[in-house]
């Protein structure tokens, strides 16, 4: 007597609670086991390529902090880096200072909300992220005194950033500075040796150093494979290479070397924070440039090193006063490349884990 | 720092593989005949002295009377990059595709399709990615009309 | 005993190409906005009806515990998961259970832009909502496409798929305007007939 028994195809969909927005995968199961995945997006496509075509340079910084909604600051970082290059500008000192203890604040945020929606993920419901929500309205509250928004700063600007900091930021920021780490002191006493998390993240959804490297991975994922690659290290960008800071790279690829990745690193931003807020200087924030920038006609790739990876964009000018082409390097787009060679064989309840433990942002991939 | 190779390193080496595949190569980049580019790649890729097998990204730009595409490619253990660029005609778009040799192409070759309209050759799956099936039209290219 | 293993029964390309059409469809007819449920503004003005004790019940316990449901496309998410955290409680109102499935849900908070291809999905999930059932456009992207409005995929309000109840403006709006825009559901609520006739009526 045979048992008929049929692969069957459900769909997790775009409004799902766990998925992070909307990101549907069609998935193919054989009970529970996942036997093969398709991701489809597009939900959130609108076109901010073609928009670009239309608008100014300047006037395309608030659409960039819409990308990675996350890390808004290092979006506005790549995009004016990449004009800079094109049209040859020099950044002032004091502003190459702030933009670095921006960058590395926003690092942390995000990170805490990975870190966060992972552990939610993991079957914490609500804690962890209700935490890690409490610590990052502190820099919510920083760079609202900077830039007067919560969420998406339009802070950078060609040529340096919008405004100085106040007066009251940098003893705010000393404040900060000494309780954050007793904070993730907290988070990891909680949970680094904590049994469920353990058991539902070591060995899961693997991720070899060969294939991390194929599918052009990037950020925590790639160092979490053992790959020790950080832009900030490699090809260093504004003044980087004055700062002493380690990359922590993980040895087995799985989701809980992914999550230990994400903690190091926030060690390390505050660590960046600190030297930056002692070597900082005094002098103009801008340097001088005209009102409508025309760079001269050619091409740039400008790319830091983001929350969630590389990113970068690849400007093409034609000498008018909009970009001819931008075309934006989202690092969640690759990342979510290596998903279908990590979930093959796991359960669906891992699927949501690992998914969980890349970090997509949809507002990247799509675009 | 990553070193950028230019066009005039990595030329020579290519013309010697595939005589006639170098169309221009000039400070920033190397442009090759697209016919040759899979071939190219797969050299560039497996060289010892070159072996980039970190695809950067891919973009495509829709100069009026060609399309280009950008290839930004990067040596993790040697440190360095290359821009390699394939240019094809606007009438019939068509590359061969880069799958195989890097599998971090598989999206990015899906969106060009989907928003420029240049068949890759060869891809697996090649349906639109960021509009719907059924959708008219390729928006990016300079030509679309709302 | 052998196990036989069936292929499924449609191919990916198949399905792709209904939703497809689907998506075409809904475009070609919502090319009006949708008029906003005000009968409860006009009803007032004309006929000066007092609301009965029973009225002011059935309307308090409505307000008092209005369940969110999971919605959250883009960047006003953020500020929705922030008003629902600790700073800024969401819990005090009776709100903090965001229920997942629409079936349990009777507020939808629409945060973030509305494209195309998701506009047959959302009027899935507000059609699978029980009456009575609201909706607040939160940003600017909800109420008319925002800095978007001009792309080719992007929907220039949610009203134009579904009936909205209230508009909160910003980009994002700060936690404390999405409290005040709840406030205001909350009053419009308080004020409207909870006549089961009258709620038939109202949403066609």
């Amino acid at each position: 007597m045979t048992l008929k028994t049929e692969p069957y195809v459900i769909n997790i969909g775009p409004q799902h609670p766990s998925t992070h927005g909307v990101f549907r995968m069609r998935t193919t199961l054989d009970g529970e086991v996942v036997v093969d995945l398709e991701p489809i997006f597009g939900y959130l496509h609108r076109g901010i390529e073609k928009l670009a075509e239309e608008r100014t340079y300047t006037g395309f910084i608030p659409l960039t902090d819409r990308l990675d909604y996350l890390s808004s600051m290092s979006n506005n970082l790549a995009y004016v880096l990449a004009v800079e290059k094109l049209a040859r500008v020099l950044v002032p000192e004091r502003a190459e200072y702030i933009r670095v203890i921006m960058a590395e604040l926003q690092r942390v945020a995000s990170h805490l909300i990975a870190v966060g929606s992972f552990l939610n993920d993991a079957g914490a419901f609500m804690t962890p992220i209700v935490y890690m929500i409490r610590e990052r309205e502190k820099i919510l509250d920083l760079f609202e005194m900077v830039s007067g928004q919560r969420l998406t700063y339009n802070y950078m600007r060609v040529g340096g950033v919008s405004q100085d900091l106040p007066e009251e930021f940098l003893p705010a920021l000393d404040n900060f500075l000494e309780q954050m780490p007793l904070y993730i002191d907290e988070y990891d006493q909680l949970l680094a040796e904590n049994e469920i998390l353990l058991a539902r993240s070591k060995g899961v959804g693997v991720l070899n150093k060969e294939t991390a490297v194929n599918v052009s991975a990037g950020g925590p994922v790639l160092r979490a494979s053992g790959v020790k690659w950080d832009i900030r290290k490699a090809d260093p960008y504004s003044i980087y290479d004055r700062f002493e800071f380690d990359i922590p790279t993980g040895t087995n690829g799985d989701c809980y070397d992914r999550y230990w990745v994400r903690v190091q690193e926030m060690r390390q931003s505050l660590r960046i924070i600190e030297q930056a807020k002692a070597q900082i200087t005094s002098g103009p924030v801008r340097s001088e440039v005209p009102h409508l920038i025309r760079p001269p006609v050619g091409e740039a790739y400008g790319h830091i090193e983001a929350p969630k990876g590389e990113l970068g964009f690849y400007l093409v000018s034609d000498n008018s006063i909009a970009p001819y082409r931008c075309h934006i390097r989202a690092p969640s787009l690759l990342n979510l490349t290596a998903l279908r060679d990590m979930i093959k064989g796991w359960k669906v309840a891992d699927l949501i884990l690992i998914f969980g433990s890349i970090d997509i942002c949809m507002g990247e991939i799509d675009r | 720092m990553t070193v950028a190779l230019t066009g005039f390193n990595v030329a020579p080496q290519i013309t010697k593989q595939f005589p006639d595949a170098v169309v221009e190569a000039n400070d920033r980049a190397v442009v090759v005949k697209s016919g040759l580019l899979f071939k190219v790649a797969q050299y560039l890729k497996n060289t010892p002295g070159l072996a980039f097998d970190y695809l950067n990204h891919i973009s495509a730009v829709d100069y009026y009377d060609y399309f280009e595409l950008v290839y930004y490619l990067v040596s993790i253990e040697y440190n360095h990059s290359l821009v390699l660029k394939t240019r094809c005609d606007r009438n019939k778009p068509a590359v061969p595709s880069a799958v195989s040799l890097w599998r971090g192409a598989d999206y990015q070759e899906r969106e060009i399709y989907d928003l420029m309209g240049i068949t890759f050759e060869g891809h697996p799956n090649l349906k639109r990615i960021a509009l719907w099936a059924g959708y008219k039209g390729h928006p990016l290219r300079k030509d679309y009309l709302e | 005993m052998e196990i036989e293993k069936v292929t499924p029964v449609y191919s990916a390309a198949e399905l792709d190409r209904i939703e497809g059409q689907e998506i075409e469809e809904l475009r070609a007819r919502s090319q009006q906005p949708i008029p906003d449920p005000d009968r409860w503004l006009k009803d007032e003005v004309q006929r000066n009806i007092l609301l009965t004790s029973v009225d002011a019940i059935i309307n308090w316990s409505r307000r008092s515990s209005l369940w969110p449901a999971t919605f959250a496309p883009a960047c006003c998410a953020f500020e929705m998961i922030a008003t629902a955290a600790s700073r800024f409680d969401l819990s005090r109102f009776g709100m903090e259970i965001f229920r997942a499935s629409p079936r349990q849900a009777d507020l939808m908070i629409t945060a973030g832009t509305l494209t195309w291809k998701m506009a047959p999905l959302v009027k899935r999930i507000y059609d699978q909502m029980a009456e009575p059932k609201w909706v607040i456009a939160m940003g600017a992207c909800a109420i008319s496409g925002g800095i978007f409005a001009s792309s080719y995929s992007v929907v220039p309000g949610y009203n134009r798929i579904i009936p909205v109840d209230v508009y909160v403006p910003g980009c994002p709006p700060r936690p404390e305007a999405l409290l005040y825009g709840i406030r205001m559901l909350h009053n419009k609520i308080t004020k409207s007939h909870s006549d089961i006739q009258l709620n038939l009526l109202h949403k066609g």
